[in-house]
């Protein structure tokens, strides 16, 4: 019997056995930030024990700084404290820090990728939950607790128990304007965000074949979402070809011996896992969520679900709660709903492809009034490009706040909150109560749902801005790629 | 020394879902201690916007006060890794909680602290609601025998890896115990040099 993607890179980090029920695998790359490491350090320096790797180990400042300004005191003194914790951590471990001077400062799970850092067959891990996004490079990658940061640290391994597979197969052709964000919501929305739970996620079929690998770490990352420990996406071509060059990939004298063996990381034809989904690209629309977990959602055209019709007493009774503190009533047409705040940002959706498809929405059109929008790129490459591209430009033409690389509005850590029964479109990947601020209403969406819903003052489906393009009175944005490009940002941030 | 892993009064948290932004608030996570979030636990439940609690939630319901048994629905713990929220859990007295399923980083995350986390059938945790929420209810929960004691004549059996086990009765230091095999990390090391020379 063959071996399933996830099986061959458990086996073959194996240090040893530990039991009948855990094995001690080794950990080929591991990713800090400042809020869930300083307890790590603390412990190894109480117990005096070393980093055993450092040169396996990098670290960024992503969760808690400020997008407007690149001080470390610039989200107040208590992340101020934190973020110096983890220059003087790493300063102490010789670890390497990408910190806010740095030009490549970004998202962790944004600036391993772009950085080579991550490489199919590894095991990457991270004290962050969306870890789950390097496993779109072939690579075993989850998120792990400060306890397991410090036993990383010391030992560069983890006991792991083996979990179990699930196949999600996607095959067929993705509609005009639904990409990987619609996708993977469409799949949270079919198997709950419990359904996941015990599972390693691959997904497979020609459709994510065809996908670029920021749409695959879109997919991979919002895994989490339904409980899965990973989502993994066998490498091919097209992972190869995004690696080549990078930083920390393979030298050329090691690259023909690294992609003949990345061609080996595959689920064998025979392997059998323990689950197996279908779904068909074809009949996935643009998604929108409408409550407080990942997994209440619906397609952009829909209404609010009544949680009388639902046939799950548990999933009614949590559509109420949500829909209470959603303000939202049963039959309301989404597109119906007004937004205050557009956020399109972070880990899942602040990838140049990301902001393309965000720029392509609102080129020409300006921020509805009184709607609040902002982009944060998700690293200072991603930033870099977008700004040669014109971007950015088209951004703040639009009336869009375009700022410094962090996690910002995602989880509101630093000052970029939602105010309290404000209704924000977010491209991030959680839309728990009270996320984003307390009394906050988050409805995850694509880049491109954002930038429309920002233009509208609505939610409405990208294309049907076409229209509003074409009777618009605002200047016409000049051409992208060519254009010189040199500014200041409107929120008075250095570029 | 006692056989029970912990005896005490249970904390009836009905609801499926209970995420770790809701255990512990994005804004307690800044610290650099391990320290000092008991008070942060269930922040925007357990209080209003004004910082006055709020009456209704159960954690400050008078009968419960002193709860060290916390009773959950579904999925417990998901989303963010942040160890904050068993800490906070513990900080603030629980040393079990009974839930009809975690989320895994969480439940890692518990049992590294100490922490017992019990899984029971859906059937089960609802009869458990039942009676918690009819009157306060002092639980006994044995983890030499896999038993939650309800009464003198009443126990639900409980499954749990036999690894974890041993660990939460023996307090054993997980750092320390993979550090043992250094000589086994090493071989692996330099066999995984020589193989993928391009990891590092």
């Amino acid at each position: 019997m063959g071996l399933t993607l996830y099986e061959k890179i458990y086996q073959q980090h194996i240090v040893r056995a530990l039991n009948a029920s855990t094995d001690l695998l080794y950990v080929d790359r591991h990713l800090i930030h400042e809020v869930t490491s300083p307890q790590a350090f603390a412990g190894l320096k109480q117990a005096q024990r070393p980093v055993r790797r450092p040169d396996l180990t990098f670290a960024t400042m992503d969760h808690n700084v400020s997008t407007r300004f690149r001080q470390l005191d610039a989200a107040g003194p208590t992340s101020q404290r934190q973020l110096q914790a983890l220059a003087e951590n790493c300063q102490q471990f010789g670890i390497e820090l990408l910190d806010l001077t740095h030009p490549d400062q970004g998202i962790v799970h944004v600036i391993g990728p772009e950085l080579g850092l991550t490489q199919p067959g590894m095991i990457i891990v991270c004290g962050d939950s969306h870890t789950s996004t390097h496993g779109a490079f072939g690579a075993l990658a989850f998120g792990i607790g400060t306890s397991e940061v410090e036993h990383v640290l010391a030992t560069q391994t983890l006991p792991q128990q083996k979990a179990k597979t699930l196949n999600i197969e996607i095959n067929g052709q993705l509609m005009p304007g639904v990409t990987a964000k619609d996708v993977i919501m469409a799949v949270i929305g079919r198997l709950g965000t419990a359904g996941g739970n015990g599972y390693v996620a691959e997904f497979s079929g020609d459709c994510i074949r065809r996908l670029s690998m920021e749409s695959r770490m879109t997919l991979c990352n919002m895994s989490i979402e339904m409980g899965a420990k990973a989502g993994l996406i066998a490498p091919d071509d097209i992972t190869f070809a995004y690696l080549a060059e990078k930083r920390y990939a393979p030298t050329a004298s090691d690259w023909p011996a690294a992609v003949a063996y990345w061609q080996t990381l595959y689920s064998d034809h025979d392997a059998v896992f323990d689950a197996h989904i279908q779904i068909d690209a074809e009949h996935i629309q643009p998604h929108v969520s409408w409550g407080t977990s990942p997994e209440q959602v619906v397609a952009l055209h829909e209404t609010i679900p009544d949680p009388a019709e639902f046939t799950d007493l548990i999933k009614a009774d949590a559509a109420r709660r949500a829909q209470q503190y959603m303000g939202l009533t049963p039959g309301q047409r989404i597109t119906d709903l007004a937004v205050d705040v557009v956020f399109i940002g972070s880990c899942t959706n602040s990838r140049i492809e990301d902001l393309r498809a965000a720029a392509a929405v609102v080129q020409g059109l300006h921020v509805a009034p009184k709607v609040r929008a902002l982009v944060v790129p998700g690293s200072g490459q991603v930033k870099r490009q977008a700004e040669a591209e014109g971007l950015s430009d088209i951004f703040i033409k639009a009336g869009f706040e375009w700022r410094e690389p962090g996690c910002s509005m995602c989880l509101g850590m630093n000052d970029d909150q939602v105010a309290a029964g404000e209704r924000c479109a977010s491209t991030s990947n959680r839309n728990f109560e009270g996320r984003q601020g307390r009394g906050s209403r988050t409805h995850l969406v694509s880049p491109a749902v954002a930038a429309a819903a920002a233009i509208a003052g609505h939610f409405i489906n990208p294309a049907q801005l076409q229209q509003m393009r074409s009777s618009s009175v605002s200047t016409p944005p000049a051409s992208s790629h060519t254009l010189s490009f040199h500014h200041t940002a409107s929120n008075g941030a250095s570029v | 020394m006692t056989t029970y892993f912990c005896q005490g009064l249970v904390c009836p948290l009905d609801h499926n879902n209970v995420d770790t932004d809701q255990i512990i608030p994005k804004q307690f996570l800044t610290s650099v201690s391990r320290d000092g979030f008991a008070d942060a636990l269930f922040y925007d439940w357990r209080y209003e916007a004004d910082g006055q609690p709020n009456p209704d939630f159960v954690l400050n319901q008078p009968q419960y006060q002193g709860a060290t048994i916390l009773l959950s629905r579904a999925n417990f713990g998901c989303g963010s890794s942040r160890e904050h929220a068993p800490w906070a859990i513990q900080q603030y007295g629980f040393q079990v909680i009974i839930a009809q399923s975690f989320a895994d980083i969480f439940f890692n995350n518990s049992i590294n602290n100490g922490m017992l986390l019990i899984q029971l059938s859906a059937a089960n945790i609802e009869l458990l609601f039942q009676r918690a929420q009819q009157s306060p209810q002092s639980w006994c929960i044995d983890l030499v025998n896999q038993q939650i004691l309800l009464g003198q004549h009443s126990a639900i059996g409980f499954a749990i890896d036999a690894d974890i086990k041993q660990r939460l009765l023996s307090g054993l230091d997980f750092i320390g115990a993979s550090m043992q095999y250094q000589a086994e990390i090493d071989r692996f090391e330099a066999e995984r040099a020589q193989r993928y020379p391009w990891l590092g």
